[in-house]
């Protein structure tokens, strides 16, 4: 049988997505249910007076009115922070609470104060309209610069200021920065960017009065982890009475894996009224309360010899966390950031200190990548500006620096298990014609246009996590994943996953390691996610965890299964466990040749006797069924890594930058499905791209959203890319047992510094922040003019 | 949105005789609808003139091209007469919005909401157009009187657009990356006598660039308006352009426009 690993399996949720037939949590209506709209603060920052609803009331179809007074009293809980960072100076991370509806105060534009629930949209729309709040208008805080100089706005937290965190020695950096030849320092500007997942959030909660059971249908990457956090944390219902359902999800991005106020305000609300309550937020909500990601405000220095070897790295930056913690959104900018700031190479010495910072905006949290763009565009930034600055070529600085072995120690906390730097740096040249841009330079310039070439080497720890290692850096819950593996009778499989798919393709691609694994045609397995009722615990996706967590926990519990089926063969053929052999479905007894298909051993186990005779074939001690579980707890994280060339061309007049080539080479390990892989790949591409050239979510010094619409807000379209060349160098990860390594966000990761360093380099050395627009661009240009024309 | 009263009129008369001043006439909708969905406008009769026959249709004679207030964009991009007589008017609405926003914005409504940064505005004053409406003839020049202002008066309906057929023409636009709409679009048309240099998107109304008009009608070359300084006081400035870079801009699509004719 061959194997369909490695192979391009037409995905199996095609046919439904493609049909119109997904369903998606706004595709779910129950007998019975209302709808709710939420009443938002128009202010960044107010404390709330009074809130009058008597007008609001009496208007047609309300059902009910709920203010943060109501949760309150019911003593439902805040939004969280999943990880407790502590400061340099050792005191914990200072967050302010979150209650689901605003009490006191509002801290964005978006907050929620209070929901309005009736008959009909139009009816809540209406009444929503007529709910009176007389607010204090506050002055706001809205730049991640100047945070820490603003009003205070949580009390009891000073500047502003969550935590200022360390990673590295500052003492042995400035030992290495006295021995430099050289320092090469940038001053970055990470932009802010709002995630647009393509299905807006939405929910829809049911209460059943007779089992005082609430299930809630909710746009998640991550149901059980919600149930979780709403259980211990919201005080919503004990586990056991909350089911959380995440169907089809149309994107998520991280975007997804909070729970948000709407979450919990509709559960809690549809046990107080006794009915189904349906939210789904119109694209403008999304805009301002869905989480923001990135937001870095970022001072780097390198000090390197003057033949190109680095010596330590200084990373100073102020972080932007919105108004709230949340889950993620304490992490992102301390260990998925600091540790891979020093990227793919070897720097014997280096820190990274973050001043992560509350602003009147909406809370920023992970953001496909999350942590791993921001250093690598640091990282990359600086490589590119020493290798301008020292005139040693690009590539060649990056390969001297190169970890020359495996295992790779890196500098401030990974231990990257494989990888081949070289052979991906060398690759994606061949790929991109690197010899032959100074060629194609020429001939831009012959038609009064400028061409650049950017090159970025990556790294990323993703296939997050082991549990004792993020439980130690202060995460609330371990990152372990389980799978359930059932056979029924006749001889079909239904795995049950706790990752979940909102675009990853796990229908596909863990079928594929299913059928491989047992042996069984991938059309007689099905993938169950999506819903606590179903399947044990998970933890989720997010940070290219499903592959090498979720699919290794499958992978083991699908070990177990063949392990059962040898011992009830070996009692079927009256041979020894230890002679049986499993390949392609059959389980041989090597010494007589005799077999049983997985079919016919799973049937046996279902039904364990024989007519006329008073036998079992189950071993004793082996109970019937055919069922395993599995818990993984990985034991490092993967580590992907690639070399991205692009070029692009730039008009002078107009400022316009054209993308004219991208190619990416990367090393993900073991590819499950190359053509998923592909559109992994390419997303990934559109949103980094996206990043360096068009997108920036922007607010106003009163904390106004400006690019509150896609009007505003530069979505990136297929015609503002090239066709993706994409390669792969291949080595397998060492510490699981597929060799996978993880490919969600790659793209996101490589392609913003890859980008910019091409728009840099035709700009000739000049620095540029994303998003590089057109006027901006322009500007450059000009400059670029007058000083070529005084150097001339 | 509020509930209000749905009228399809059948001709032009019935049309004027339903309007009120909280009524508005309803075409493609492209911006009536959205306006109405966001609060930012609220009618009491919307007075649809699509199906009013008078109002559809291209007609092509020696001098000019008209064209009926109801077309949509995809008929005026895809009629081979306008491509024929007029080919940068059909380019011009090959590049409006998106596919769903040609299929069912109209020229008419382009025109009588005169966005600032609509192209169609522009294809006006450049091609010395005609606006037919039920009630007189007013000339291009006279009808853009400023933002989402025109001569129009309550009730009164525009029946079609007669444009002027230029010599050569070309109408190039640098979009606002996020919406697409004009930061700046300069349609350039080069009549027997004279050059007319329409901008959109620059200021708060199309208007006919009289310097470059001149030079290009002295000299009809890029070369002639080159590193002209324009007057940015009164150009647009928001956060995808400044003044200055759209003053940059009209001279660079300019160059471009006539360049391309």
């Amino acid at each position: 049988m061959a194997s369909l690993v490695g192979s391009r399996v037409e995905r199996k949720e095609d046919k439904r997505f493609l049909t119109g037939k997904g369903r998606y949590t706004a595709d779910i209506n129950l007998a019975n249910q209302t709808y709710a709209i939420f009443v938002r603060s128009p202010h960044a920052r107010a404390s709330i007076k009074k809130i009058n609803i008597d007008k609001a009331l009496k208007s047609s179809g309300v059902v009910s009115i709920l203010t943060g007074k109501e949760i309150a009293d019911d003593k439902i809980g805040g939004l969280i922070a999943g990880w407790a960072i502590r400061s340099e100076d050792g005191t914990e991370m200072k967050c302010p609470g979150n209650p689901p509806l605003a009490k006191d105060n509002v801290n964005f534009v978006g907050d929620p104060v209070a929901v309005v629930i009736a008959e009909s949209l139009a009816e809540a729309k209406e009444a929503a309209e007529k709910v009176e709040v007389d607010y204090k208008v506050l002055k706001a805080v809205t730049s991640t610069a100047d945070a820490m100089n603003g009003d205070t706005i949580h009390e009891g937290i000073d500047k502003n200021l969550c935590f200022d965190w360390l990673l590295g020695d500052r003492q042995k950096v400035k030992e290495a920065f006295d021995k430099a030849d050289k320092v090469i320092s940038i001053d970055i500007i990470n932009n802010r960017l709002i995630p647009n997942a393509m299905e807006p959030r939405a929910c829809v909660a049911d209460y059943n009065a007779a089992s005082e059971e609430i299930t809630l249908y909710t746009t998640s990457q991550n149901p059980h982890l919600s149930r979780l956090i709403m259980s211990a944390f919201g005080n919503v219902a004990p586990e056991h009475k909350l089911r959380v359902v995440a169907p089809d999800v149309g994107g998520g991005f991280g975007s997804k894996i909070n729970v948000y106020n709407e979450d919990i305000v509709c559960s809690w609300a549809a046990k107080k009224i006794n009915r189904a309550i349906k939210w789904v937020a119109e694209r403008s909500e999304s805009f301002l309360t869905d989480i923001h990601g990135r937001d870095h405000v970022t001072h780097a220095e390198l000090a390197v010899t003057k033949d190109g070897k680095f010596l330590g790295f200084k990373n100073e930056t102020i972080a932007n966390l919105g108004a709230y913690a949340r889950v993620f959104g304490t992490v992102t900018p301390t260990y998925l950031f600091g540790p891979c700031a020093t990227g793919v190479y070897e720097i014997p010495a280096a820190y990274t200190n973050v001043k992560a910072v509350y602003t009147n905006t909406a809370p920023v949290d992970a953001y496909r990548g999350a942590g791993r763009p921001e250093a690598t565009y640091t990282i990359e930034r600086l490589v590119e500006k020493a290798s301008m600055e020292l005139g040693i070529d690009k590539t060649e600085l990056r390969i001297k620096n190169f970890p020359t072995a495996f295992p790779f120690k890196q500098t401030l906390v990974h231990t990257v298990d494989s990888g081949d730097y070289v052979a991906g740096m060398e690759k994606a040249k061949q790929m991109a014609d690197y010899k032959g841009f100074e060629a194609r330079r020429k001939e831009s310039e012959a038609k009064g246009k400028l061409r650049g070439i950017g090159v970025t080497s990556y790294f990323e720890a993703c296939g997050i996590a082991p549990s004792a290692a993020v439980m130690s850096l202060g995460c609330g819950v371990g990152l372990w994943e389980s799978a359930e593996v059932r056979f029924n009778p006749t001889g079909q499989v239904t795995v049950y996953t706790g990752s979940h798919s909102h675009g990853q393709s796990h229908q596909t691609t863990f079928a594929q390691i299913a059928a491989d694994e047992l042996g069984v045609p991938i059309e007689n397995i099905d993938i169950v996610h999506g819903d606590t009722d179903k399947g044990t615990f998970g933890m989720g996706t997010y940070g290219s965890r499903s592959l090498a967590v979720g699919g290794i926990a499958i992978v083991n519990a699908c070990k177990k299964i063949v392990e059962k089926g040898k011992r009830v063969t070996a009692k079927m053929l009256e041979a020894n466990p230890e002679d049986v052999e499993f390949k392609d479905g059959e389980f041989i007894v090597s010494k007589s040749n005799k077999k049983k298909t997985i079919g016919e051993v799973a049937f046996a186990c279902y039904l364990p006797g024989v007519r006329d005779e008073m036998k079992s074939p189950l071993p004793e001690g082996d109970e019937p069924g055919l069922k395993e579980t599995s818990f993984y707890d990985p034991s490092n994280f993967s580590f992907p890594a690639g070399t991205h060339i692009a070029e692009v061309e730039i008009d002078p007049e107009t400022g316009h930058v054209k993308l004219e080539k991208y190619t990416a080479c990367d090393d993900f390990g073991r590819i499950i499905n190359p053509m998923v892989v592909e559109g992994q790949v390419h997303g990934g591409l559109a949103q980094g791209i996206g990043q360096a050239l068009y997108e920036n979510a922007e607010y106003d010094e009163t904390g106004q959203l400006m690019t509150g619409s896609y009007m505003d807000y530069t979505m990136p379209r297929a015609d503002n890319f090239p066709e993706f060349n994409i390669g792969y160098t291949c080595t397998h990860a060492t510490t699981n047992p597929l060799g996978v390594k993880g490919c969600g966000e790659a793209g996101a990761i490589a392609a913003p510094p890859t980008v910019m360093n091409a728009v840099i380099d035709a700009l000739g050395g000049q620095e540029v922040t994303m998003p590089a627009t057109a006027e901006k661009v322009w500007k450059a240009c000009k400059n670029l003019k007058k000083s070529n024309a005084k150097a001339a | 949105m509020k509930d209000f009263n749905y009228h399809s009129a059948k001709d032009s008369k019935e049309a004027s005789k339903l309007a009120s001043s909280s009524s508005a006439f309803l075409a493609g909708g492209m911006t009536t609808i959205p306006s109405m969905k966001l609060g930012l406008a609220t009618y009491k009769d919307l007075i649809d003139i699509k199906k009013i026959k008078k109002l559809n249709g291209i007609k092509v004679s020696g001098k000019s091209v008209t064209i009926g207030a109801a077309t949509k964009h995809v008929e005026v991009s895809n009629s081979k007469d306008v491509k024929k007589a007029i080919p940068s008017l059909s380019s011009l609405a090959e590049g409006i919005g998106d596919p769903q926003v040609r299929n069912r914005g109209t020229i008419g409504g382009s025109i009588a909401n005169n966005d600032p940064s609509a192209d169609y505005p522009s294809a006006c004053i450049a091609l010395n157009a005609t606006i037919h409406t039920n009630e007189r003839k007013i000339e291009a020049a006279k009808f853009f009187k400023g933002m989402f202002e025109t001569a129009l008066k309550k009730g009164e309906l525009i029946e079609a657009i007669e444009f002027q057929i230029p010599e050569k023409s070309s109408y190039q636009k640098h979009p606002n990356p996020a919406s697409r709409y004009a930061i700046v679009g300069v349609y350039v048309a080069k009549h027997k006598g004279d050059v007319n240099v329409a901008v959109t998107g620059a200021k708060s109304c199309v208007y006919n660039d009289k310097e470059m008009s001149k030079a290009l009608s002295g000299n009809f070359s890029s070369s002639s308006i080159d590193g002209m300084d324009l007057d940015s006081s009164e150009m647009n400035s928001d956060m995808h352009a400044s003044a200055d870079f759209r003053a940059s801009l009209v001279v660079t699509q300019a160059k471009k426009a006539v360049d391309a004719c």
